[in-house]
């Protein structure tokens, strides 16, 4: 139990008979940044909610800094939370929105009102102190509930989807933002997202749920880039799924027939025999024209699809049954032109960038 | 607004549609411009208050008979007030209003909470119960009050003010489900993360319904205690059946007075009467309206 500052213990939560949390154990380190990343409906939310008290466990433990909380109030739990809806309360104003935590803790008045302006602050809210709740944006909203929670200096901090109601660049920046609030305050934040770009820039690490059940915690790069199976590959970016089938094993390599692009070696998984999937990242795709040498694995096919995003674009190359999809970087303004759908290509990626997964 | 900022001028109109009835271009929400609506607008208003307005005109008339204005005077309001039985049941009915006021508000509030804050067995019916004085017959209502006082023998002929408890459980007994009704409406927009977020921030549960759950029902308290400050003092069915001889209050009094003549009098006694309840919504609009921030 050293070394973790929240400990989740074989943990269910049923609603009647839907099981929304499924036996779930794992720890989250102290100072850590984690991510609970999932489709809508996977449990994490509930699963945080019994982390702040706001639910109760059907079973299992949860211990936070070494204590079990299961009787423990959500009130009296060393945990607050930033709201999805932000929460802030509406006929008070920024200042005392900030200040309630500590007012209802008792704190004595003249301590209270350089808490706030700290807290304010730290969240980069100055001089807003006076206003009401509806006379602040969306993000200046967020802001206050983040100070409001902030403020009471809890063991950990709980985002339930904190940024998925501020527009494309204003989450961009807030991002980072948390990220670096989280270095400088060093308290753990916990945070549930079903947006795989906001937990995989900002957590240290991040596990991926699916209907109540943990499918793999890792740092995000290794999340990436070895998923250890089929839906946290599918979940988290993109990626081409190809059916195969193991047909040897010569030494430290496996052998693969994918359908329409035959025999391929690829770096050995730990249980791989009969029927596969492999996968391999859209990005790591190359496309020629011309003949490549001495790859591994190549085939050619026909472009059939385009979808062009103005960075980058994404091609999807037709070879015999199978589909890939390729994403290639406009790194010039000359590169859409060169290739055009109907156009016959050369698809290549290498062996280790390639992934067997269990079906 | 793009009409009116057209750069070209429109093309001349064919002779026909010129003058009164042309058809101009009209902005789209803007009905207020419409003949029609101005009509219907005005019928409203004077089916409204036109005897309202008449009501108080004629209390300052110089005539006994209340038909043909004959000068201005203030005699009428003098004499309403030293009329010792309407002056009495001016203040039973303010009195009960005011008692009626504080209990239903608070009876009301706890049985919209319920509503809006538990689930339990039979929840449906007992809501639909709670609502039934606001649909049941008055008249019902004032005969079972009726049987009720005289089947467990309410006391009668106590001193002041205690003699008007009948007729005020009665007030209280149907306007309390009219500020549950309306307690619970405002209920039903507040979102429960405030409360949880409350919590979460330390507070107790009476923390918090002081604190965050209070402060949001307020502008249904004071409009359901407003409800119940009007239903309590212009009730005059169920007040009958239930007021005795030394328990008049001013509807069942007027009532009285114009089974004879109708006088000035009672003009004026209403019309003071209007000037309360007027006083009491305007100071119940202020305390709900938003505060100005500085």
């Amino acid at each position: 139990m050293t070394d973790s500052m929240v400990s989740i213990r074989n943990v269910s939560k049923s609603f009647g008979s839907f099981v929304a949390v499924d036996d779930v154990s794992f720890d989250i380190r102290p100072n850590e940044f984690f991510a609970l990343l999932g489709p809508s409906g996977c449990g994490k939310t509930t699963l945080l909610r019994m982390i702040a008290g706001l639910e109760t466990t059907t079973e299992g433990e949860i211990f936070i800094d070494g204590e079990e909380m299961s009787t423990v109030p959500p009130n009296r739990r060393p945990v607050n939370m930033v709201f999805q809806s932000y929460a802030v309360f509406p006929h008070m104003s920024v200042e005392d929105n900030v200040a309630y935590g500590l007012k209802v803790a008792g704190h004595p008045r003249n301590e209270i009102a350089p808490l706030v302006a700290e807290a304010l602050d730290m969240v980069q809210l100055p001089g807003l102190a006076k206003r009401k709740p509806d006379q602040l944006s969306g993000g200046q909203r967020q802001r206050v509930a983040l100070a409001r929670a902030l403020v009471k200096r809890p063991k950990v901090l709980l985002l339930d989807e904190p940024l998925s109601a501020l527009d494309a660049k204003l989450r961009e920046h807030m991002q980072l933002e948390l990220a670096h609030l989280q270095q400088r305050v060093g308290i753990t934040f916990i945070i549930v997202t079903h947006d795989q770009d906001e937990a995989l820039s900002m957590a240290d690490r991040v596990a991926v749920m699916e209907s109540g059940k943990i499918r793999q915690i890792d740092e995000p790069g290794t999340m990436y880039e070895n998923p250890t199976n089929r839906f946290v590959a599918d979940f988290i970016g993109r990626v081409n799924l190809l059916d195969a089938s193991v047909t040897s094993t010569p030494g430290t390599d496996v052998v693969v027939a994918i359908d329409g692009i035959g025999a391929v070696p690829v770096p050995k998984a730990a249980s791989a025999s009969g029927k596969v999937c492999v996968a391999v990242r859209p990005e790591k795709i190359a496309v020629s024209k011309t003949e490549p040498e001495d790859t591994a694995i190549r085939a050619r096919g026909r472009i059939s699809d385009w979808a062009y995003y103005g960075d980058v674009s994404t091609m999807y190359v037709q070879i015999g049954g199978t589909r890939l999809s390729v994403l290639i970087q406009n790194e010039t303004r000359e590169t859409m032109n060169s290739l055009d759908i109907g156009d016959d290509v050369w698809v290549t990626w290498s062996p280790t960038d390639t992934l067997i997964l269990d079906t | 607004m793009a009409d009116t900022t057209a750069p070209a001028a429109p093309p001349a109109r064919p002779a026909a549609t010129r003058g009164w009835f042309r058809r101009r271009a009209q902005e789209p929400l803007a009905y207020g411009k419409r003949l029609w609506m101005r009509v219907f607008l005005f019928m409203t208003f004077a089916l409204l208050y036109a005897p309202i307005i008449t009501l108080v005109i004629f209390s300052f008339n110089d005539s006994r008979r209340n038909i043909v204005w004959r000068g201005f005077t203030l005699k009428y309001y003098e004499r309403a007030w030293n009329n010792d039985g309407l002056f009495e049941a001016f203040v039973n009915s303010l009195t009960i209003a005011v008692v009626c006021t504080i209990f239903a508000t608070i009876i009301g509030a706890t049985v919209g909470l319920t509503l809006w804050r538990f689930r339990f067995p039979f929840k449906g019916a007992y809501e639909g119960f709670m609502a039934l004085p606001i649909v049941i017959p008055e008249i019902c209502m004032g005969v079972a009050m009726l049987v009720f006082f005289a089947r467990i023998g309410w006391p009668t002929g106590m001193p002041w003010p205690f003699n008007l408890g009948s007729i005020t459980i009665a007030h209280i007994a149907f306007s309390f489900p009219f500020v549950a009704v309306v307690v619970r409406a405002r209920m039903a927009g507040f979102n429960r993360e405030l409360e949880e977020a409350s919590r979460d921030l330390g507070a107790s549960e009476w923390q918090t319904f002081t604190g965050v759950i209070l402060p949001y029902m307020r502008p249904g308290l004071i409009a359901g205690a407003l409800l119940a400050f009007t239903l309590s003092l212009d009730d005059f069915v169920i007040t009958f059946f239930t007021s005795g001889p030394d328990t008049v209050t001013f509807p069942v009094k007027v009532y009285s007075m114009v089974r004879f003549s109708v006088t000035p009098e009672v003009n004026a006694a209403s019309t003071v009467l209007i000037v309360i309840t007027m006083i009491a919504t305007i100071i119940a609009m202020r305390l709900q309206a938003p505060h100005k921030t500085e």
